[in-house]
């Protein structure tokens, strides 16, 4: 390490800070934990809270994953990998799901269950659910405080009376340890079953509001809905009622990306997991469902 | 025998308002005694201005007493003043046990007729179905069309109202009931049919303080008779308090 | 036993207070400002009870102090003095020594409370409906069809047509909000009912209409309800007892129509006389 870079980028001082922020969202899950978001070299809102989180927790010899809506090739993925590389020397890369002990995402949770030695870092534009319903922080604080979230039912209450469905496709508020609602970030539903029971930590980290998060290993995190108009993940069905396949890998049960074709201006369907569909192509055949 | 036993014992019951605005003095009720009997009609005569509506309205508690005791005997045989009793108790007397029959009708202006007529008996915890057909009941003893149930009595003649309002003050069976000139705006035959059912509950046990303003109605009713003195115990009504 | 509140020396008093305060204002001095530190004194050992199923009227003009005593039974305010004991299935609160989330908790499921302004109790933003859906979602009501049901037969009975249930209540008329409100308060059945000017400001036939509605409830519900008002009117038809204030101060109580016929304090016979 060459004199006058800290490794890791942050103090060591700022580090443990998170690392405390880290530990008390763990102990009081979903429980928003304030921290003194430090300046980095990037704007805030192009995943310093995320990035804050991985340069706190990551140590040499420790293998990263980067992804940026499922891609590894992203320019924002690239980007912070590259800055992660430099400023932590020491550390391995990967594209790899299996290989990374930690991995840091945007709008994605990997195809690939986690496993209980692997962490996921979330980067979180909007941690606060309610901010929709309450622009006051003090009376959102009371709210979560007793867990009343009846006014973020009432949107999902005059979504099914407009739409007759509930419509919100990312950002799913999900109630976490049968208390704390959070914003999981901008996820697919799709991914939202993930966190349930997940394996792995996951934590959720806020550059610009200054806010950590967490869903530990093996808790309960239910995304909120009525008795009988449950949560629905996205179904990537075709109008003859068929599942859609990855055009690249053939997979029938990952969540999809839709591209138009540009010299047929055709609809395609590719997985968003760029690891999870090259993984597919080499097994060759569509491998057991990721999704029950 | 136990229909000897007055229900109401009135003792020595005065009532002056004090109007402080003008810091005046008016006497109404100068120290009445009178009692109700079960089964039995005790009716108020005397002049105009006598004080014969403040004696029913003190003892229904719509005014305080200046003085004196207002002894009503309830169905457990408890004896209450209602001069000072509490208010939740004489509301509850008021529900159950004393009725007040006046000349005005006081109603919602979108309550139907028999819903008003029927509300006494809801109050009590009757059936709603079983009270509108005693309100119906009534209301064809009392003569009134039967196309005007179903409408408000706000826009009734003062005769419809009446027999709207005589519906409502029986339909209860109170144990005692207060009459404040029930047949005053009603047809000779009208009034004869409420004679009737004033007989009839009677009868049943229902004990009644009246004021009557046509003199064979007291003849026709009454066991007992109270005659209030004229007001002329005080020849200047108004007083300067000191 | 059958008594659902109770509340006692219930004060009120705005500024930093003095010595004075009490002894220099109230009816006699005909003003509720204290001329020495000029604190408001809003309410002064207001007490009153309230039976099950009864209606209580509190009558009173402007400043009177009749809104502040319901205000801090609903939490809207915190009061600088007295008790206030409210009775639900054999268990007991008392209301001021509760910690304010469990003042809301026990708002959101015992009190229901209907505003002069509409703004106040509905939230304009989200439908008429989903007004009454945020009451029965915070009693954890958490069926949509059991809500819709709900809601639905709750503004039928406030005679709000289901059909504009989906609606925003900004483009009702201030009678129909008033319906909404109503409705909305009595989404949980709440056992006790505040009613605070809620026809103050509307049309004659509309305000018939809502005091109809609100007495057909207490029939039919036994709710008990506090309504204030500055209406003799209002009070003659709804409440069976009455309390009259007067710059912070209850200057007399009684039967309704003990009241407003024989009236033992001069100013509410001022007030009855300048009304009849």
């Amino acid at each position: 390490m060459s004199a006058g870079m800290q490794f890791g980028f942050l103090d060591e001082y700022a580090k443990r800070e998170i690392r405390r922020a880290s530990l008390k969202a763990v102990a009081i899950p979903g429980y928003q934990v304030p921290y003194s978001s430090r300046e980095m070299p990037m704007g805030r809102g192009f995943g310093t809270g995320g990035l804050q989180l991985t340069l706190s927790l990551i140590g040499p010899g420790e293998m990263l994953k980067v992804i940026d809506q499922g891609s590894d090739d992203s320019v924002n993925a690239v980007n912070l990998r590259a800055f992660i590389e430099m400023t932590c020397p020491g550390i391995e890369t990967t594209t790899s799901t299996v290989e990374a002990e930690l991995i840091q995402s945007r709008h994605r949770i990997p195809e690939r269950p986690l496993r209980e030695d692997q962490f996921l870092v979330l980067q979180v534009p909007y941690p606060d659910p309610l901010v929709i319903v309450e622009s006051s922080e003090e009376k959102r604080k009371m709210l979560h405080g007793e867990a009343d979230y009846s006014r973020l039912l009432v949107k999902l209450y005059e979504d099914i009376v407009k739409f007759n469905e509930i419509t919100i496709s990312h950002r799913y508020p999900t109630r976490i340890a049968d208390h704390y609602v959070i914003d999981p970030s901008p996820i697919p539903r799709w991914d939202v079953p993930k966190l349930d029971q997940s394996p792995a930590l996951v934590l959720l980290g806020a550059g610009r509001e200054k806010k950590i998060y967490a869903v530990p290993p093996y808790t309960k995190a239910e995304p909120i809905a009525f008795e009988d108009v449950p949560f629905r993940v996205e179904d990537f069905y075709d109008q003859k009622g068929q599942r859609r396949a990855c055009a690249r890998c053939g997979c029938r049960n990952s969540f999809l990306d839709e591209y138009v074709d540009s010299t047929t201006g055709e609809l395609v369907y590719r997985c968003s997991d760029s690891d999870w569909c090259d993984e597919q192509l080499l097994i060759g055949d569509a491998p057991e469902a990721a999704h029950g | 025998m136990i229909s000897d036993s007055p229900i109401l014992r009135v003792r020595d019951y005065t009532k002056h308002f004090e109007l402080y605005e003008q810091g005046k003095r008016i006497p109404s009720a100068q120290s009445v005694d009178l009692d109700v009997f079960v089964g039995r009609l005790t009716a108020l005569t005397g002049a105009t201005g006598a004080g014969k509506s403040t004696v029913l309205k003190g003892i229904y508690r719509t005014y305080l007493p200046t003085a004196g005791r207002l002894l009503y005997r309830d169905r457990h045989g408890r004896e209450i003043d209602l001069a000072c009793a509490d208010e939740h108790r004489v509301l509850a007397l008021r529900r159950t046990e004393i009725g007040f029959v006046t000349q005005f009708l006081r109603c919602l202006p979108r309550q139907a007729t028999e819903n008003v007529v029927a509300q006494p008996l809801i109050q009590r915890g009757v059936d709603w179905h079983d009270a509108l057909d005693k309100a119906r009941e009534l209301l064809t003893a009392m003569d009134l069309p039967e196309r005007l149930w179903g409408i408000s009595p706000a826009t009734f003649s003062g005769g419809e109202k009446q027999r709207v309002n005589l519906a409502r003050g029986l339909i209860a069976k109170p144990r005692l009931l207060l009459l404040d000139e029930p047949t005053a705006s009603l047809d000779p035959a009208t009034a004869e049919r409420v004679i009737e059912l004033l007989t009839t509950l009677k009868r049943e046990g229902v004990g009644m303080l009246a004021v009557f303003h046509q003199p064979y109605l007291v003849e026709r009713l009454a066991e007992h008779l109270v005659e209030l003195p004229s007001p002329s115990w005080n020849e200047r009504p108004l007083e300067e308090i000191a | 036993m059958d008594k659902v509140l109770s509340v006692e020396a219930l004060s009120k008093r705005y500024g930093k207070g003095c010595q004075h305060c009490f002894a220099l204002t109230g009816p006699a001095f005909d003003t509720n400002i204290c001329p020495e530190c000029g604190s408001v004194v809003a309410a002064h050992e207001v007490s009153f009870d309230l039976h099950q199923g009864e209606i209580l009227g509190i009558m009173g003009e402007s400043g009177s102090g009749k809104s502040t005593a319901v205000k801090c039974l609903y939490f809207d305010q915190i009061p600088t003095g007295g008790r206030a004991v409210f009775n639900d299935q054999g268990e007991s609160f008392s209301l001021f020594e509760l910690n304010a989330a469990q003042q809301r908790r026990l708002a959101s499921r015992c009190f229901g409370m209907v505003y002069q302004n509409p703004h106040l109790g509905l939230n304009f933003d989200i439908s008429a409906g989903g007004n009454i859906a945020e009451r029965l979602l915070m009693a954890r009501v958490d069926n949509y069809a059991d809500i819709r049901r709900r809601a639905t037969s709750l503004l039928e009975r406030t005679e709000v047509m289901s059909e504009r249930m989906d609606e925003l209540p900004r483009n009702f008329s201030g009678g129909m909000q008033q319906r909404v409100q109503i409705a909305k308060a009595l989404a949980i059945n709440p056992p006790l009912l505040l009613l605070d000017e809620v026809t103050t400001g509307l049309d004659l036939s509309v305000q018939a209409a809502i005091l109809d509605l609100i007495l057909e409830i207490q029939q039919q519900s036994r709710t008990s309800m506090i309504v204030v008002t500055h209406d003799l009117g209002v009070i003659r038809l709804l409440a069976d007892r009455t309390l009259v204030m007067k710059h912070g101060r209850v200057v007399e109580t009684g039967l309704t129509d003990q009241i407003l016929e024989d009236p033992q304090h001069a100013y509410t016979q001022r007030l009855v006389a300048s009304a009849l």
